[in-house]
């Protein structure tokens, strides 16, 4: 009989039985808010507290953005998750010509934090949590965040939020690393330690795998480089010595894709609390349950979507938002149908959310904490991706730890291995995708979508900004502080008060990111394929 | 000698899953091929298709800056004295903007979803419609 197979690869029976489930309850699987975590981080679950419904939204200028979160706030959306353009996402400013068609176009333009505080006008920064995909730059917009909150008057201590602020994926699968590996680590163990001590409900990082799986990554290869970064973060600032474990580990955050095998993708999120919890207790002698929480933000959409008869797509988004919610994850964004082509429309970004809440409002999914506990199925299936984690994180280990790994593109090649057979499966009708290799429209045409284009006029009014704040803010003060930048970034001072500094003192992006640069150097990536 | 192509990155767009897969299915389809990796200027790009001697650049690029970028590759090759060159683009390229690609200089358009037989086809005829320089 021809082997079934999950899109991991995870061969699978026509049914399972009680003997396929782990025979110990109370070690393996436990009650939701129980260590390990496996039925979910809070026994209330989404009856005590809904997830996040978190739409990834930004482009153009800051005025622009900010009309676009202030629409989403008012349809419902509660929290906000800030999409920035690559020139500020890799350390360049607007007014740099080697840049110029990348501003304002795939997120919005921040250049100072005049930008950052447009952004956030009428945004109440103590109600609402925003989420920034930021890496390379991740220091800079924190302190961005951190001086609004205070032009607004909000506290530190009320601020709510996560940065991205995992580089290591970004050498892998991303691509917006600035610094090498060694000084960047530095700069998120300074976040990390920064937030525990003076932001404490903001996390400092969300360590990503969405990035690996939407470059062709398995759902397990997926959650072991994610977990493998978590190790290398979390050794990272455990070394210096100055923090324990318990009192950072609850701002560590995850984030992931959800795609389209429905269970496997269940798995993942159970296997993923179950195997942190047990890392975070064994390695590093957590004490605190709440240290060994694996609290996971996802987005669905991505990859899985695709081109031909895109309205599919808002079916397979819903599916992927189910099996997200089966997965007891705490954020999630939901990818609008028109993603292949272009930036989501306010229509299509609106049914996108929509979707969310026909599933937290209508469906009544949610009155159950993890309503699949004790599935034969689903229980195997995870303990099945556990042990595939557990496997490809020692393997990465006696590669010699994730730094090497991404450094001489090991891992990157794991993953084109991975995206080049998806692609095969695809094309052999191994992966049936409608549209694309079943059922296709035989009189399809492509979907007539314009790509956006930031206004010659909004460019402008940006570079007009940027040229005004550098015009009108105390020069000697900028020298100042980006000296004082230069020089603490070369010895083992925390250098967030430091970029606190400088970003209030309208430093831009890009000068603070050369000013590290002058002083640390550039990533060398490795070129594999 | 097989036909000899690089795939190249321009802009600051990182994904490049689809320039790798492109990457090994023309080697896997007999074409010598060279990756430059993400982030490359166009300065950068003409050096690499002068330097390895190729026939076709292909430009992979998702952030949606592809006009722009596709003419400053297309402009650089011409300025280094090699317009022979030919570049193709791939990517997430909105339907209307493939003419506009074409304009610009684009020998070919492969926007995402394109069947990899398609693209190896397509770029297996463009490669034996330009002779080599090399001696």
């Amino acid at each position: 009989m021809e082997e079934v197979l999950t899109d991991a690869g995870i061969p699978v029976k026509g049914f399972y039985g009680p003997a396929d489930a782990s025979p110990d309850y109370a070690r393996d699987i436990g009650d939701p808010g129980r260590f390990p975590f496996t039925r979910g981080n809070f026994a209330g679950g989404y009856r005590d507290r809904l997830w996040t419904f978190r739409q990834y939204s930004g482009f153009g200028t800051a005025e622009q953005s900010n009309q676009r979160y202030r629409y989403l706030l008012e349809r419902g959306g509660t929290g906000l998750s800030v999409a920035l353009d690559l020139p500020t996402q890799c350390g360049y400013d607007s007014d740099d010509a080697a840049v110029e068609e990348e501003v304002g176009r795939v997120g919005v333009a921040l250049d100072t934090l005049r930008d950052a505080e447009i952004l956030f006008d009428h945004i109440p920064l103590d109600r609402i949590s925003t989420s920034f995909t930021i890496n390379g730059t991740a220091a800079i917009l924190l302190a961005f965040y951190v001086a609004v909150g205070e032009k607004q008057g909000v506290p530190r201590a009320a601020l709510r939020g996560t940065i991205q602020n995992d580089i290591l994926k970004e050498y892998a699968s991303r691509g917006t690393w600035i610094w090498p590996p060694r000084p960047s680590l530095r700069l998120i163990a300074d976040t990390i330690e920064f937030c525990a001590a003076e932001v404490p409900r903001f996390n400092a990082i969300s360590v990503a795998g969405a990035h690996f799986r939407d470059a062709g990554a398995t759902a397990a290869q997926e959650l072991a480089f994610t977990l493998q970064d978590g190790v290398t973060y979390c050794d990272e600032v455990v070394s210096r010595g100055r923090m324990t474990i318990d009192e950072f580990a609850p701002q560590v955050s995850f984030f992931f894709y959800t795609h389209g095998d429905f269970f496997e993708e269940i798995a993942k999120y159970r296997a993923g609390r179950r195997w942190w919890a047990r890392i975070v207790r064994e390695r590093y002698g957590a004490r605190d349950d709440r240290s060994c929480m694996f609290r996971a933000g996802v987005v669905c959409g991505g990859a899985s979507l695709y081109a031909p008869q895109p309205h599919n797509n808002i079916v397979r988004v819903a599916y992927e938002a189910m099996a997200s919610v089966l997965g007891g994850v705490q954020s999630m964004f939901t990818a609008a149908w028109d993603e292949p082509f272009a930036l989501p429309t306010e229509e299509s970004t609106t049914l996108a959310l929509r979707t969310q809440q026909i599933l937290g409002y209508e469906t009544g999914v949610t009155r159950v904490t993890d309503p699949l506990g004790g599935s034969y199925y689903v229980e195997a299936l995870t303990d099945e991706m556990e042990r595939r984690v557990v496997e490809i994180m020692a393997d990465l280990e006696r590669y010699g730890g994730m730094v090497k790994a991404v450094e001489d593109g090991y891992v990157q090649r794991l993953i084109a291995d991975e995206a080049y057979r998806a692609q095969r499966r695809l094309e052999s009708g191994d992966k049936v995708v409608l549209g694309v290799n079943r059922f296709q429209d035989p009189d399809a045409r492509p979907l007539d979508v314009e790509g956006y284009e930031m206004e010659a006029g909004d460019r402008a009014r940006q570079l007009a900004r940027l040229a005004e704040v550098k015009r009108e803010r105390d020069s000697r003060e900028v020298a100042r502080c980006l000296a004082t930048l230069k020089v603490r970034s070369r010895d083992d001072d925390n250098l967030m008060p430091y970029l606190v500094d400088a970003v209030k003192a309208y430093c831009t992006v890009g000068e603070i990111s050369n000013t590290l640069r002058d002083a640390w150097g550039e990533f060398q990536q490795p070129v594999v394929f | 000698m097989g036909a000899r192509v690089l795939i190249a990155k321009p802009g600051l767009d990182g994904h490049d899953r689809g320039a790798k897969v492109v990457a090994r299915a023309l080697r896997d389809a007999g074409f010598e091929v060279i990756y430059t990796g993400i982030r490359q200027r166009p300065a950068e790009i003409t050096a690499a298709a002068l330097q390895e001697d190729v026939q076709v650049v292909g430009l992979s690029i998702l952030s949606g800056a592809h006009l722009s970028l596709t003419r400053k590759v297309v402009e650089a090759l011409r300025e280094a004295g090699a317009a022979d060159v030919q570049v193709v683009v791939g990517g997430t390229i909105a339907t209307g903007d493939v003419s506009k690609l074409h304009e610009i200089g684009a020998a070919a358009v492969y926007p995402t979803g394109t069947p990899l037989p398609e693209l190896v086809k397509s770029m297996r005829e463009l490669c034996s419609r330009t002779s080599r320089s090399s001696t």
